[in-house]
């Protein structure tokens, strides 16, 4: 299906517009077309469903190059279109790492030859993800890349971090330095949120000050230099509270958290499944609590994936040696929807911009994240909100590591749209 | 009683009476010029050990002989897993030789209950990295039991690493599951911080708890060098928490003294004081080999397969 269609009668949530509606929306040749447009145009009955910019997702790792036994380019595009994205951040941390615009540039290649999501590569802050000498954020600026990160990691120096938010600026006021947030020396050999759980499991812990002494350390750097700083992954009650201390400051801060922090807490450890090992670690009860609040409110910006895809054997593995990660990118929306839509936590239209309108400024995709309006690309997701399904494997991804298997979901995607193209109908992959 | 022996944690009060009730009937085996019993015959118990041990793989061999059980003893070195073959594989593997049991022993933390999901013999935690290792637990609480008559209102110090040690969890769980008052001795870098969650006390102060105490459990001191960041020398150590002959005079007259072995003599326990006649050290390990027959026992003994 492509060329001139309608979508009739469905709900439009575009946060970009400030519109949330029962409204048609007309296709034509790959963008927006107005009222006009309706004449002619194939039929789509949207009764009952949701239609809201494609979704976009500020850290998924796609693994390609030198990992693709866990994910390539292709199946990792074509999970984040089941998922209903449009648009997804590919973190730094291949082999060889995303540090050049050659790396950067054979990435979005693989990603235009498979067709299914626009991909943004994210630079790497540091040569080889090394912590020592800045990577060629100039060269990578040209080669279209906004955002930076040696994510896995922080940069360990603060010198370093002070450098690159300071140099970056040369190359234009969008780019974002993204850091992951735990202090290295204090989550060593760790595996699970310090606390009691971790205490009774016998498993080392990844101690909440980890993430907060970073927080704090990367928000004065951010203040000092007037760079611009995203926070990755954010997990922690107290790192919220430094978040929206430095906001109301005027610090360039945004931040980003995941449907499994905002989901599970470390009591959802107590079967040591490794499907639930990630980095930063599953928090307490208060801290999810918070990071619900946080997003609400507006202190965190974004919902971001971290999709961490990893092979069968790796992740069957004793708790300890399992690398940590989860997959996200096909249950991030309906995770959102049960979880913090549902209850009353965050309000659809809310979730909506979380997941796709502030996440594509953030990253500067500004053919992405709406406003669903005439002449704009047609990048868009159709959901069903009130479909129920249990997550179970295969995924569309290559891998299965996901932190929600079993779980029972409401909200399923129904269809994907880039520039036009049905790249998912009827819920599946259309190739 | 359960499919498997996994943790302390898992088992009722109810469930550790009627284990240690059990090991009491095959302490007496032990103790005959033939000893041996039949209740196993024909089962295969495989002691599958990836980290190093002596004597918990040697009493769990015992335990499974004097039953008449086929044992297996399958260690890390020599073996496929030191090829790299995956937990799971090797695990499917003795599974596919008929193995009743599987006694495991590992460096990982969880692994005896991940192998729960991959095999169906019954699964034996002898040891699983800093969580847990029930087994030398309810021996230990069988040694208490045996030599003050209860366990219900004893006031227990357990003394030393406790954050890295998997028999102070274990018997933590235990004896507070029985209702013993459990006080946990040590430097603050070794004890969890949240350890008052498990319904223990905490001091940081030795002397102030031998007085009060039944039993003065000591957990062997790793002096490997990662360990040295929490506290600044061995010697340090035994000068703060050691168990001297000094402090010895300090606890009333019948308190046991116990460890679970191998001792470092000289650091958390004076030379002279490990040989005195409180100290029951020699029982602990003996009585292990009754627990361990006990479990076997319980989990493999009542056969649902009809031999005839």
């Amino acid at each position: 299906m492509s060329g001139r269609y309608l979508f009739a009668g469905g709900r439009v949530i575009d946060p970009a517009a400030g519109i949330d509606e029962v409204r048609d929306v007309a296709v034509a040749d790959g963008v927006i077309a107005g009222p006009e447009a309706a004449a002619g145009a194939e039929l789509i009955d949207a009764d009952g469903l949701v239609i809201a910019p494609g979704l976009a997702d500020l850290h998924a790792h796609l693994r390609e190059p030198g990992d693709e036994h866990k994910e390539t380019v292709e199946t990792g595009t074509r999970a984040a279109a089941a998922g209903g994205y449009t648009a997804v951040a590919a973190m730094a941390n291949t082999r060889p790492v995303a540090d050049n615009a050659s790396v950067v540039q054979a990435v979005r290649d693989r990603a235009a030859e498979a067709g299914l999501c626009d991909v943004f590569p994210v630079g790497a802050i540091t040569r080889g993800l090394e912590g020592e000498v800045l990577a060629e954020f100039g060269e990578m600026a040209a080669a279209g890349v906004r955002m930076f990160s040696d994510d896995g990691h922080a940069v360990p120096t603060a010198r370093v971090l002070r450098n690159a938010l300071t140099y970056i600026q040369a190359f234009g006021d969008d780019l974002v330095i993204a850091e992951h947030a735990e202090d290295a020396s204090l989550v060593e050999g760790g595996h699970m949120h310090e606390g009691v759980r971790s205490a009774s499991l016998g498993l080392a812990g990844r101690p909440a000050e980890a993430e907060e002494i970073v927080v704090a350390r990367d928000l004065a750097l951010a203040r000092a230099t007037g760079g611009r700083l995203h926070l990755c992954h954010v997990s922690t009650a107290r790192a919220v509270e430094l978040i929206r201390r430095a906001k109301a400051d005027g610090v360039r801060v945004t931040a980003e958290v995941t449907p499994h922090h905002l989901t599970f807490t470390d009591e959802d450890l107590d079967t040591y499944d490794t499907n639930r090992k990630m980095h930063p670690p599953l928090r307490s009860s208060e801290d999810r609590d918070a990071l619900r609040a946080a997003l609400a409110d507006g202190t965190i910006d974004a919902v971001a994936t971290d999709h961490a895809p990893h092979a069968i054997e790796e992740k069957e593995a004793e708790f300890d040696r399992a690398p940590p990660g989860t997959i996200g990118l096909e249950t991030a929306l309906a995770a959102i929807l049960t979880e913090l839509v549902e209850p009353g936590h965050v309000s659809l239209a809310r979730a909506i911009d979380a997941l796709s309108t502030t996440p594509a400024r953030i990253l500067g995709a500004s053919d992405h994240g709406g406003p669903i309006e005439p002449g704009r690309p047609a990048n868009l997701v159709v959901f069903d909100p009130e479909r129920e399904w249990v997550v179970e494997a295969p995924f569309v991804s290559k891998a299965r590591n996901s932190a929600f298997l079993g779980a029972r979901l409401r909200g399923a995607v129904v269809a994907t749209v880039l520039r036009g193209e049905f790249v998912v109908a009827d819920g599946k992959p259309t190739r | 009683m359960h499919e498997h022996v996994l943790s302390m944690h898992d088992l009722t009060a109810d469930d550790v009476t009627r284990i240690l009730d059990t090991a009491e009937s095959f302490r007496k085996v032990g103790t005959r010029v033939i000893k041996k019993v039949p209740a196993l015959r024909g089962r295969t118990v495989v002691n599958f050990f990836l980290e190093n041990s002596t004597r918990t793989r040697i009493s769990f061999e015992l335990a499974a002989k004097r039953l008449s059980a086929d044992v297996i003893n399958f260690s890390a070195s020599g073996s496929s897993v030191s090829k790299g073959e995956s937990l799971k594989d090797t695990a499917l593997t003795l599974q596919a030789m008929g193995a009743d049991a599987i006694v495991i022993r590992h460096s990982s933390s969880g692994s005896p209950l991940q192998l729960t999901r991959w095999v169906d013999a019954h699964i034996l935690n002898a040891g699983d990295g800093t969580h847990e290792h029930p087994t030398q637990g309810l021996l230990d609480l069988y040694t208490m039991r045996e030599k003050l008559g209860r366990l219900e209102g004893l006031r227990v110090a357990i003394v030393g690493d406790v954050l890295h040690s998997r028999v102070a969890r274990s018997l933590s769980f235990g004896l507070v599951k029985m209702g013993a008052d459990v006080t946990l001795v040590g430097p603050p870098t070794l004890i969890p911080p949240d350890a008052p969650v498990w319904g223990v006390h905490v001091s940081y102060d030795i002397d102030a708890v031998l007085p009060k105490l039944d039993v003065c459990y000591l957990l062997r001191v790793q002096t490997e060098r990662q360990r040295l960041e929490f506290f600044p020398s061995v010697r340090e150590y035994a000068r703060f928490f050691g168990l001297t002959r000094r402090r010895v005079e300090l606890m009333p007259q019948d308190a046991l003294i116990m460890h679970p072995g191998p001792m470092n003599r000289g650091v958390e326990i004076d030379s002279d004081v490990a040989d005195l006649p409180s100290a029951v050290i020699e029982d602990q390990v003996t009585n292990g080999i009754a627990i361990r027959m006990a479990l076997l026992y319980l989990l493999l003994g009542a056969t649902k397969e009809d031999p005839g």
